[in-house]
């Protein structure tokens, strides 16, 4: 199995300003994308489009040497994205959180496969406390436990290290290679320094 | 047909081709709403009933139709503009959501200056005149919505779904307002339902009508125009012509 | 996080069912929220009470007149009622990121969103319903009509409460979108209005009441069909605003 997700001519004009033109992309599994470029150069633009959520674009997006528009499900049942906001509702607990999503992706999943998520991103012992008493970081942690959850072959993740603590991102940061090393994908935007790696690519916009 | 929707699609041949059509509309316009005017006020028989106020007719109906004709052309608009993403749809549909509030408006307060004459009040909750104040919060809905947006694609395209939505509402409120007036007022006298209007009369109504359609055309055409240069503006061929003329 | 390096090796998988699973999932997982919000269940109703508790004051007590104007009084307040809560539709889930994650899912968003309107009806005008006659009974409704006003609110406010859902998602990611939301339904909500509050008219006449119930039914079948769809197009539109 492998997975391409391939960009030709990509062009994104948002009120009349072009964010970016002529973006030529080939993205295959086993790599790390860093998506770089200033303030209001159109990453978070970019990560939309590359999640399937934004469709006025102009150019062709291909997933698999498909065009996006024709196997758009199969896209989606392979991707995993995670937004700026965590998608954490505080008034559900990590549990309820991480179930709804699961069955999102209609699956129904095990108790004990949720505890071993959390576990994993150091939310033992939270499990049943209504996420609205937890710190940003710790909501930011129950949207990465999805990544061990819902085993995705692509990763699009805006801002992953956002509020997360210094052994957190040594953590994800391991986490992302690892999955590309095993055959999956990440694109991923952010200001942290990623530790070079021959998995790593950049894409540089404006 | 395909090629014919692309080029009318481009603005820059939207704004070509209109220049040469608007002209037409705004001669037929003024020949047909002068003449209408002409023989609807001083030539077409008094109304037996009404006398001379029944001539308000000459504006309220034309004005009537068109607001209701502009909703759904604005739909349509919307509706070209989300399925095919043609710009010049929804620069059209831009414009003509004021026109269209405007002529509601007209209808309404020329429907309002008749009722005093024929029900001695301002406003009577006529099934008629009660759509026609439905449909101007309509209008107002979609002017406000569009408004509300920062992002000009987004207000696009909310207000061509909520043009969409409205529009398959209007026969649905059409009909259950002409339902609840017959409920309650049963076999009142209204203003322009009537048995058979003589050809001197209805003659110079169905001028009026197609002289507002004339002239609802030509102004679109060129609010379309104006709002194609605001729009282009940072275009190659719109400072081309800017700097010739 | 003390994370295993060695990461399971994702497969590509195929789009699967569980269209019911999302489904009951979305519905329970809304209820939930809400039910653990008491209060916002609980305001609609207050307000309905306390706008029908505005009348008699600001019109007359007299009993003749209310009864006359009861059903219309009793419609329009709760359809106002109704209206309360619509904003907050949506407005949480687009604010903490998973109506991102609605619109994600491998499933077809205009059925999830038809989840989340089921729970709105459910919390706002079943409630609604049940609890106008009571109100009916301060407004000297006559006899005979109570279980038609009910029943007239119960199926007229499910097809509110789609109609309503596409103005709430069509201002969703507009930061006072409250007014205008109002703005945008009122003119929508009409119809119901008019066989709603003549259900009940018809019903203290003595006529038959089942015309009005089936145009209410047959408004409400309308917007099952077309609302979800335009709910789905207005959420994709506010989220990339």
């Amino acid at each position: 199995m492998s997975l391409r997700l391939q960009a030709q001519q990509l062009a994104c004009e948002r009120d009349d300003r072009w964010l970016f033109q002529g973006l030529d992309v080939d993205i295959h599994s086993g790599e790390v994308v860093r998506i770089e470029g200033p303030n209001g150069s159109g990453k978070t633009t970019l990560l939309k489009i590359f999640s399937g959520q934004l469709s006025d674009y102009h150019g062709e997006l291909y997933w698999n040497g498909q065009p996006m528009r024709e196997v758009r499900e199969h896209f989606l049942t392979n991707l995993l994205y995670l937004g700026h906001s965590p998608g954490v509702k505080t008034g559900l607990t990590a549990l309820e959180n991480l179930s709804w999503y699961q069955a999102l992706d209609g699956q129904r999943g095990s108790e004990s496969e949720r505890l071993d998520a959390l576990a994993n991103v150091g939310l033992a012992g939270f499990e049943d406390v209504p996420a609205g008493q937890l710190s940003a970081g710790q909501h930011r942690r129950i949207a990465l436990a999805r990544l061990t959850l819902t085993p995705r072959a692509l990763w699009v993740l805006d801002e992953p290290f956002t509020a997360i603590d210094r052994d957190g991102v040594a953590a994800l940061e391991a986490q992302l290679v690892a999955h590309a090393n095993s055959g999956g994908c990440v694109i991923v935007t952010t200001h942290h320094e990623l530790a070079s790696s021959p998995a790593l690519r950049r894409i540089v916009l404006g | 047909m395909w090629a014919f929707i692309h080029k009318l699609g481009s603005p820059k041949w939207f704004y070509g081709i209109s220049a040469r059509l608007e002209p037409w509309f705004w001669v037929a316009a003024a020949l047909l709403i002068v003449t209408g005017t002409v023989w609807g006020l001083a030539f077409a028989p008094a109304d037996y009933q009404q006398g001379n106020s029944f001539r308000i007719i000459y504006v309220h109906v034309p004005a009537a139709f068109l607001a209701q004709s502009i909703f759904v052309s604005m739909a349509v608009a919307g509706l070209v503009f989300m399925v095919w993403k043609i710009k010049v749809a929804d620069m059209a549909a831009t414009v003509m959501a004021p026109l269209g509030a405007s002529m509601t408006f007209v209808s309404l307060f020329s429907g309002a200056v008749w009722g005093v004459p024929t029900w001695g009040t301002w406003w009577m909750w006529d099934a008629r005149l009660t759509s026609m104040l439905i449909l101007l919060f309509l209008y107002l809905g979609v002017i406000a919505l569009r408004g509300a947006f920062t992002s000009r694609d987004s207000a696009s395209r909310a207000a061509s779904v909520l043009a969409v939505v409205g529009v398959i509402n209007i026969p649905i409120i059409k009909y259950s307002v002409d339902w609840w007036y017959t409920l309650h007022q049963p076999a009142s006298f209204t203003i322009t339902s009537r048995p058979a209007m003589p050809t001197e009369m209805w003659m110079p109504l169905l001028i009026m009508v197609l002289g507002f359609y004339s002239f609802f055309i030509a102004l679109t055409l060129m609010r379309t125009r104006n709002e194609i240069l605001r729009r282009e503006s940072n275009k190659r061929w719109v400072r081309d012509r800017v700097q010739e003329a | 996080m003390q994370q295993e390096i060695t990461a399971v090796a994702p497969r590509l998988k195929e789009p699967g069912e569980g269209l019911t699973l999302a489904l009951t999932a979305t519905l329970k997982r809304d209820l939930v929220l809400m039910l653990r919000r008491r209060g916002e269940v609980l305001n609609p109703l207050v307000f309905f009470a306390l706008v029908i508790t505005l009348f008699p004051i600001g019109i007359s007590p007299d009993p003749d007149l209310l009864a006359l104007i009861a059903p219309g009084l009793l419609w329009v307040a709760a359809l106002l009622a109704a209206l309360l809560s619509l904003d907050s539709l949506f407005r949480s889930d687009f604010d903490d990121g998973s109506l991102e994650q609605l619109l994600l899912a491998p499933q077809p968003l205009a059925a999830l969103s038809l989840a989340k309107v089921a729970v709105h009806w459910l919390l706002t005008g079943l409630p609604l319903a049940l609890m106008a006659p009571v109100l009916g009974i301060m407004l000297a409704l006559p006899s005979g009509s109570y279980l038609v006003l009910a029943v007239s609110l119960a199926l007229g406010s499910a097809t509110l409460s789609l109609i309503g859902a596409i103005g709430a998602a069509l201002t969703v990611g507009l930061a006072r979108g409250g007014v205008l939301l109002s703005l945008l339904v009122l003119p929508l909500y009409i119809p119901v209005l008019i066989f709603g509050a003549g259900a009940v008219q018809a019903a203290i006449a003595g006529d038959s009441v089942s015309a009005h119930l089936a145009i209410l039914g047959a408004l409400l079948a309308a917007a099952l069909m077309l609302a979800p769809w335009a709910i789905a197009a207005s959420l994709r539109i506010s989220i990339n605003g």
